[in-house]
């Protein structure tokens, strides 16, 4: 419990901070901020479509963030989850249309399964090995890696061969109705894919807690030398860590496609790959904690809108709160001396 | 004139001890002042505390006749504290002019190397302190760090100098080297505080001992009015056996056998040149040698972490040159690694899962996968309490013990598991004259069970109390193996230095 604790204290005290930044902000430029709170959380949780909208958009950040948070705790920094999302979501859509007669039960696993091989090779096959066996830089080979994933896409689509050959939008065909993930509630974006990140972070929490592979993952994170002299296989390893984080990513987009999108457009980014990072980050790569992390990102995203409409406030001033979030986490350092001054000022005024 | 440290009634407490109850310290101008206490006794903490890096929970410090405030080490380094802790902060990748001036670069705004040079050599002359100021530190030896360290001090004029078991990673030679450099010090005004686990190196060169047991500051004495033995009772609150009784030799199958191994780094340089030897069963071989002569290099080659150039290794009689590390575990060897706190522990985890580092994926631990935690538990339990890890929390991260505490879990992993070999590099680094005395008693019951030890040390006390026969390495080369029985100090002294050992060339001494 205590635990528990001291783990919410940092992301809490971020968010809270962030909040009242903002506020601060908002009074100089001339909004209420109270309205402007109070409007982006009705518009983020003021009603079940609202809150299913949430929902929804946080189930591919936490299929994403997942994938991230594994590989920071492994102590990697795959940074490329976008492009991995991409390929997963390639794969899963191509799954989707151009298999025809299959039972659901089997067109939905085959697709997601497929779509987390696809992203755990993109992350795991040249990076990991990259990484493990020549010691490159898996920023860079992720990062690169990632670029190639959504330049594919363009390609695919923007006359390629997965384009829809009955119009002239660069876009894939439907996929078919035994692929589809059915909405949880009509008229809104939740499907039940939700139960399929919720399961994935406990899956994600057994696997990295209670496991002898999680324990060796975490292992290598802390000290790599350690876990090579207690007989580990370190560069195994990393391949095998890289390649699970970009296989939550994969799924993240084949999960998108076959639950939300139904079809694949063409676009420069899902943006989820990158949010993902600031979801790992907020969550201190805590499995269960990505799924609050990611709810509270997506809730910024679907109640900016709201504010937008009702308080006059731009929506922008969310992202601004997501980059003052990311700032105070990042910066925890800040509260930690911040704290450290109030309790010298206490001294010294007991003294005085 | 004043003491130049007053401590007055300090106390820290942590989540689960109270590290310094109610301590009390002076330390006068110009004198060594040793500390003593056992593992876990709270002296690093107090140290900490000094510098600025704790804030205690209540107390006063008064350095140079003024209070301090402690608001963090500039605050300690500006008025002029200078710390080389246990574990060294340097930046292994900096140069020794850099890692020196960090923090407080000479005054202008780009960073001019050629006058941080300068300035360094100055110090380092004036103070007999040769070193290469453009030396990145990461290819420093553990004595040459430990000089960079003491020369940051310096350079940040301190007037205190406090030095948290200086010796425990050096050479008798370097510790010597060091001991001069102390009285060197003293003469020139500075007041220093020493901790060292090392009875004989307090008596030496310390003017006033103080003696801590968990948590309090029990007595101050006079160095020359006491010995080892009161030392030793007063730290560990009870009578202590200094001198340990080793049952009869009785060697039994060869357990290990290392024949003509060569290894050479990634540089090509020969580390290891043609070494064969044997280890038997209820038999201590001990390898004695100067610090950088390859021990490390060859043990590390036997463990599968460093490719052998040639040669082959037997394990009972089997071929295992070519075993992974993992395998030979198997086969039932331990090892104890040098540096407890890059090779030897995750320092974020806890201590049970510390415990398993090796062994998690045994079925004792494990069923297809899944850690059994309760199992993990338990067996943390019990080791933490055999082997007196302080305090015995097992949840507790290995970061959370202190130095002497965390050797204790890697012995207790290692030692624990009645291995056929134990390989152990150091095992009783750091650690207080109780421990050590456990330590040596459980390697020698291990002996006493038929299993076969290989013993690396710098100590060589502790090499000629422990060992039933010696080796001696130079230059990657053994130069010798002497009967442990027999073997005299000056002639494993002189094969250490690399001469080879004749009669009358000691006659002629
Ligand atoms: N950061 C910390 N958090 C919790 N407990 C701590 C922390 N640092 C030290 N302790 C505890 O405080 C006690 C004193 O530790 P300290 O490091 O001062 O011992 P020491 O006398 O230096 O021992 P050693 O000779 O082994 O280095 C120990 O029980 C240790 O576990
Ligand atoms: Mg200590």
């Amino acid at each position: 419990m205590k635990n528990i604790l001291k783990e919410l204290y940092i992301p809490v005290v971020a968010v809270l901070i962030a909040i009242i930044v903002g506020s601060i902000i908002m009074l100089i430029t001339g909004f209420n901020p109270i309205t402007a709170y109070i409007s982006l959380f009705i518009g983020a949780f003021g009603s079940v479509n609202n809150i299913a909208n949430t929902l929804a958009n946080a189930v591919p950040l936490i299929l994403t963030g997942l994938g991230v948070a594994i590989s920071f705790k492994a102590g990697l920094f795959n940074i490329g989850a976008e492009g991995q999302y991409w390929i997963g979501a390639i794969v899963g859509v191509w799954i989707g249309y151009s298999f025809t007669g299959l039972p659901w039960y089997i067109h939905i696993p085959f697709a997601l399964i497929a779509a987390m091989v696809a992203g755990g090779l993109w992350a795991g096959l040249i990076p990991g090995l990259a990484k493990a066996y020549t010691g490159a830089n898996e920023v860079i080979t992720t990062m690169m890696m990632s670029y190639i994933a959504i330049y594919f896409s363009h390609f695919l689509l923007e006359f390629g061969p997965m384009m829809d050959k009955s119009g002239t939008i660069p876009q894939s065909p439907v996929i078919k109705e035994s692929a589809v993930i059915p909405f949880l509630i009509k008229n809104t974006q939740l499907s039940y894919g939700i139960f399929i990140a919720l399961a994935a972070a406990i899956f994600v929490y057994w696997l990295m807690f209670k496991t002898t592979w999680g324990f060796e993952m975490r292992a290598v994170g802390y000290n790599q030398r350690a876990a090579k002299y207690a007989g580990m296989n370190v560069p195994l390893n990393m391949v095998f860590s890289l390649g699970l984080s970009g296989a939550f990513a994969g799924l993240a987009g084949a999960v998108q496609m076959l639950g939300v999108q139904h079809r694949l457009y063409d676009s420069f980014t899902s943006g989820y790959g990158y949010t993902a990072i600031v979801v790992a980050l907020l969550a201190n790569n805590h499995p269960i904690g990505v799924i609050f992390a990611a709810i509270l990102f997506a809730a910024l995203g679907t109640g900016s809108q709201y504010m937008q409409l009702n308080a006059q406030v731009p929506g922008q001033m969310a992202d601004v709160i997501t980059g003052l979030i990311v700032f105070f986490v990042a910066a925890h350092r800040i509260a930690e001396v911040i704290k450290d001054l109030l309790a010298r000022r206490q001294k010294k005024e007991v003294k005085a | 004139m004043s003491a130049i440290l007053e401590v007055r009634n300090i106390t820290k407490r942590f989540p689960k001890v109270v590290a310094n109850d109610n301590v009390n310290l002076t330390v006068e101008r110009g004198e060594i002042h040793a500390i003593l206490g056992e593992n876990g006794a709270g002296k690093s903490t107090l140290m900490n505390i000094i510098y600025g890096l704790y804030k205690p929970d209540s107390g006063q410090l008064i350095f140079d006749g003024e209070e301090l405030n402690i608001s963090g080490p500039h605050e300690a380094i500006e008025k002029g504290i200078g710390m080389v802790h246990q574990h060294f902060m340097l930046i292994p990748v900096f140069t020794v002019a850099e890692n020196i001036v960090l923090g407080a670069e000479p005054k202008g705004i780009t960073y001019d190397r050629k006058k941080a040079n300068d300035l360094i050599r100055e110090i380092s002359q004036r103070y007999h302190l040769e070193i290469d100021p453009d030396a990145k530190v990461k290819d420093l030896s553990v004595g040459l760090q430990q000089r960079v360290e003491i020369l940051k001090a310096f350079y940040r004029k301190a007037k205190l100098l406090i030095l948290d078991e200086p010796t425990a990673m050096l050479t008798p030679q370097e510790t010597q080297k060091l001991f001069e450099i102390m009285r060197e010090l003293v003469k020139q005004g500075m007041s220093i505080i020493f901790i060292s686990h090392k009875l004989e190196e307090v008596l030496q060169i310390s003017d006033r001992v103080t003696v801590m047991r968990r948590g309090k500051a029990v007595g101050t004495l006079k160095t020359k009015e006491t010995n080892e033995q009161e030392l030793a009772n007063l730290m560990v609150g009870r009578e202590v056996v200094l001198r340990i009784e080793k049952s009869e030799y009785k060697p039994g199958d060869v357990v290990l056998s290392v024949e003509n191994l060569t290894v050479v780094d990634q540089q090509n340089v020969t580390r290891v040149k043609d070494v064969s030897f044997e280890i038997r069963e209820g038999e201590i071989f001990g390898l004695a040698g100067i610090d950088g002569n390859g021990q490390l290099e060859l043990v590390e080659a036997i463990m599968g972490l460093r490719p052998k150039k040639s040669g082959s290794v037997f394990f009972y009689g089997k071929d295992v040159t070519n075993f992974s590390t993992r395998q030979l575990y198997r086969e039932g060897i331990s090892y104890i690694p040098q540096d407890r706190q890059a090779d030897g522990l995750v320092l974020d985890f806890t201590i049970a899962e510390n415990l398993i580092l090796r062994e998690y994926k045994e079925p004792t631990y494990s069923r297809s996968g899944v850690i059994q935690y309760k199992k993990v538990y338990e067996n943390a339990e019990k080791k933490v309490k055999e082997f007196d890890v302080r305090p015995p929390e097992y949840m507790l991260k290995a970061r959370n013990l202190s130095g002497g505490n965390q050797q204790k879990v890697i012995l207790a992993r290692e030692v624990g598991y009645n291995p056929k070999l134990l390989i152990a590099v150091q095992p009783t680094r750091g650690m207080d004259v109780g421990a050590i005395e456990y330590i040596h008693r459980r390697i020698l019951e291990l002996r006493d069970k038929g299993a076969a030890i290989f013993l690396v040390s710098l100590e060589l006390e502790e090499i000629m109390s422990l060992s039933d026969r010696i080796g001696v390495i130079y230059n990657g080369q053994l130069m010798d193996i002497l009967d442990g029985k027999t073997a005299i100090r000056e002639q494993i002294g002189m094969l250490m230095a690399g001469s080879r050992f004749d009669k009358t060339t000691l006659e002629a001494r």
